[in-house]
């Protein structure tokens, strides 16, 4: 047995346990995706292993790019909603929202806080969602299905309130710039005060099923650990970033959307490791649960749009019958409202990080430049380090973990 | 806990940087400055390094295309974020398309890797020094950046799709 040598585009990290002899010095090439059922999405890792270590993994991505930011450049700005349903689609509210609260920003428009209100619902809800997904999927990676099935059905709750609010289920297209379409009918808060009883317990049997599970635990803890340090240098955000030990969390660094009304508790881990980082999350739903209530009993009473009528649409019996309302209703769907030039930098606590939205805007009906801060994009080039010198089963492991995306890694 | 503010912010720029500071502004909340590229990285290393300022956060890198400013049509755009002192700052350095390079962040950043493939992927600039620059979303036969303003979205020479009545 001899030492081999390690090659790969950034220094590997020691990993814990594990042998740096090689078994016969046999190296194999191992292309893991780009379609793989075990990735989860479109992700491509061509890895040199050592039997079961991995030496080398280098990641190719791109596979669904859509132009997303050149498509952005020639669409007026409620258009671009719909764009961004398409980069984290297991939370699009969030980035519907990002999205509308930057062109917000950028028209200066004040939102009542039922508004914000709302909002702070919606994108606790899809924060849930998403972390279900997250979690969820790191048991069926460490091959515990049960509560994976569990959990999808309380996440088609979230999916059936997001029916209610806005009639779509996957790329939601929620909100508007100003507001709501509409408000929260009656059938959503009924689903959402059911769905807030019942949740609870069954999350907690989800919880007691993996979180002191030895056999989980012995699988998951020191799998694809990161440190403090390493993760800020790679730009980490998110649970993830929490996760390594850094408590930095939009929400309350830069409060947007009221999110300084309410009171809630920052999840923060140790060791990075994936272990922490379902823990992280596992918390971080019951702390989005904690807000979901505050919101809905201090619900404001008010209008659930602001009066911003260059942006927001008129009723549309108004448009038949009043002139004002019809030239409103023509200058926004035809894009013709006057918007300020200016650059505006607005970010949001997405679900797996700090989702930020760069706008330049020149006056024009469409952006000049938009730039979207993919939270997966950034932090994904961090894998191939994290991953070398660890068994193959934990790269997998280590992938889910971190909750990459395709739709938002590729844009 | 005290935070910085945007006027202590650029107090402190002022003071350090001095005349390299080419343009300054304040938009939405958020201070701007321009330099120089050559300085661009010597810069944000110092404000990384600075015990008051802690820029020890690379949020954000991107390309910008200006076709109509001659002489500086291409910029690259950073995001910097003090997470102790919970202050955003935005640099940004403009050059000629004609010489389209720009020194690497990646011996500061580690997550300047990825960013700066990117905007050589869409709009051409070359990091110098960058340990491994090849296109990374768009396909490597791929000869030309598709973000620059030239490259219209839509086929020009299409007329059922006019804009001319609408103004803009």
């Amino acid at each position: 047995m001899s030492e081999i040598e390690v090659k790969s585009a950034v220094p590997m990290t020691p990993y814990v346990g594990m042998s740096n002899e090689t078994i016969d010095g046999e190296i194999a090439t191992l292309n893991l995706g780009p379609t793989h059922p075990a990735t989860h999405g479109i992700f491509q890792n061509v890895m040199k292993v050592d039997g079961e270590r991995i030496i080398s993994s280098e990641p190719t991505i791109g596979y669904i790019h859509r132009a997303f930011e050149k498509l952005a450049e020639r669409r007026p700005f409620n258009q671009i909603t719909t764009i961004t349903d398409r980069l984290n689609y297991c939370s699009s509210p969030i980035n519907n929202l990002g999205w509308i609260m930057t062109v917000e920003k950028l028209i200066g428009a004040e939102m009542p806080k039922r508004v914000d209100y709302m909002r702070v619902i919606i994108m606790e809800l899809a924060r849930i969602a998403d972390h279900l997904v997250c979690n969820t999927v790191i048991g069926v990676d460490t091959g515990a299905l049960t509560g994976f099935t569990y959990m999808f059905q309380e996440r088609e709750k979230i999916y059936e309130m997001y029916e209610e609010v806005c009639g779509a289920r996957l790329t939601t297209n929620i909100g508007r710039i100003g507001g709501f379409e509409r408000d929260f009918s009656p059938a959503f808060i009924t689903k959402l005060k059911a769905w807030l009883k019942e949740f609870p317990a069954k999350f907690d049997e989800f919880d007691r099923l993996l979180t002191r599970n030895r056999i989980f635990m012995d699988r998951v803890i020191k799998a694809g650990p990161i440190t403090a340090e390493k993760a800020l240098g790679y730009g980490f955000t998110g649970p993830n970033l929490r996760a390594a030990g850094v408590d930095f969390d939009v929400r309350v660094m830069n409060p947007y959307c009221s999110y300084q009304d309410f009171e809630f508790d920052i999840p923060v881990g140790q060791d990075g490791d994936t272990y922490d980082r379902f823990i992280v999350r596992q918390e971080e739903i019951r702390q989005s649960l904690r807000i979901i209530h505050q919101a809905l009993d201090n619900m404001p009473a008010g209008n659930y749009f602001a009066d911003v009528p260059d942006f927001y649409l008129p009723p549309k019996a108004e448009v038949y019958s009043s002139m004002e309302a019809l030239i409103y209703h023509f200058k926004i769907v035809m894009g013709e409202t006057p918007i300020p030039a200016g650059e505006v930098y607005h970010s949001v606590e997405g679900a797996n990080g700090e989702l930020g939205f760069y706008l330049v805007s020149d006056g024009g009906r469409t952006p000049y430049r938009l730039h979207f801060r993919r939270p997966c994009f950034i932090y994904y080039q961090a894998y191939p380090e994290m991953v070398v010198g660890s068994m193959l089963s934990d790269a997998i492991l280590t992938m889910s973990s971190m909750n990459v995306i395709a739709g938002e890694l590729d844009a | 806990m005290a935070y910085l503010n945007n006027t202590e912010l650029l107090a402190h720029l002022s003071q350090s940087l001095g005349e390299k500071i080419l343009n300054q502004e304040d938009t939405f909340g958020m201070l701007c400055i321009e330099v120089n590229r050559n300085e661009i990285v010597d810069i944000i290393s110092n404000l990384k390094s600075d015990e008051n300022l802690k820029m020890q956060f690379l949020t954000d890198l991107c390309g910008i295309h200006y076709p109509d400013n001659k002489g500086k049509e291409l910029g690259v755009v950073y995001h910097l974020h003090s997470l102790e002192n919970n202050i955003r700052l935005r640099l940004k350095t403009f050059f000629s398309i004609e010489d389209p390079t720009c020194p690497t962040l990646t011996s500061v950043f580690d997550a300047a890797n990825w960013m700066e493939r990117e905007t050589f992927d869409f709009y051409g600039i070359q990091f110098q020094g960058h340990p491994d620059l090849r296109r990374i979303l768009n396909m490597d036969s791929m000869d030309y950046h598709p973000m620059r303003k030239e490259y219209a979205l839509e086929d020009e020479t299409r007329t059922d799709k006019s804009d001319k009545f609408f103004g803009r």
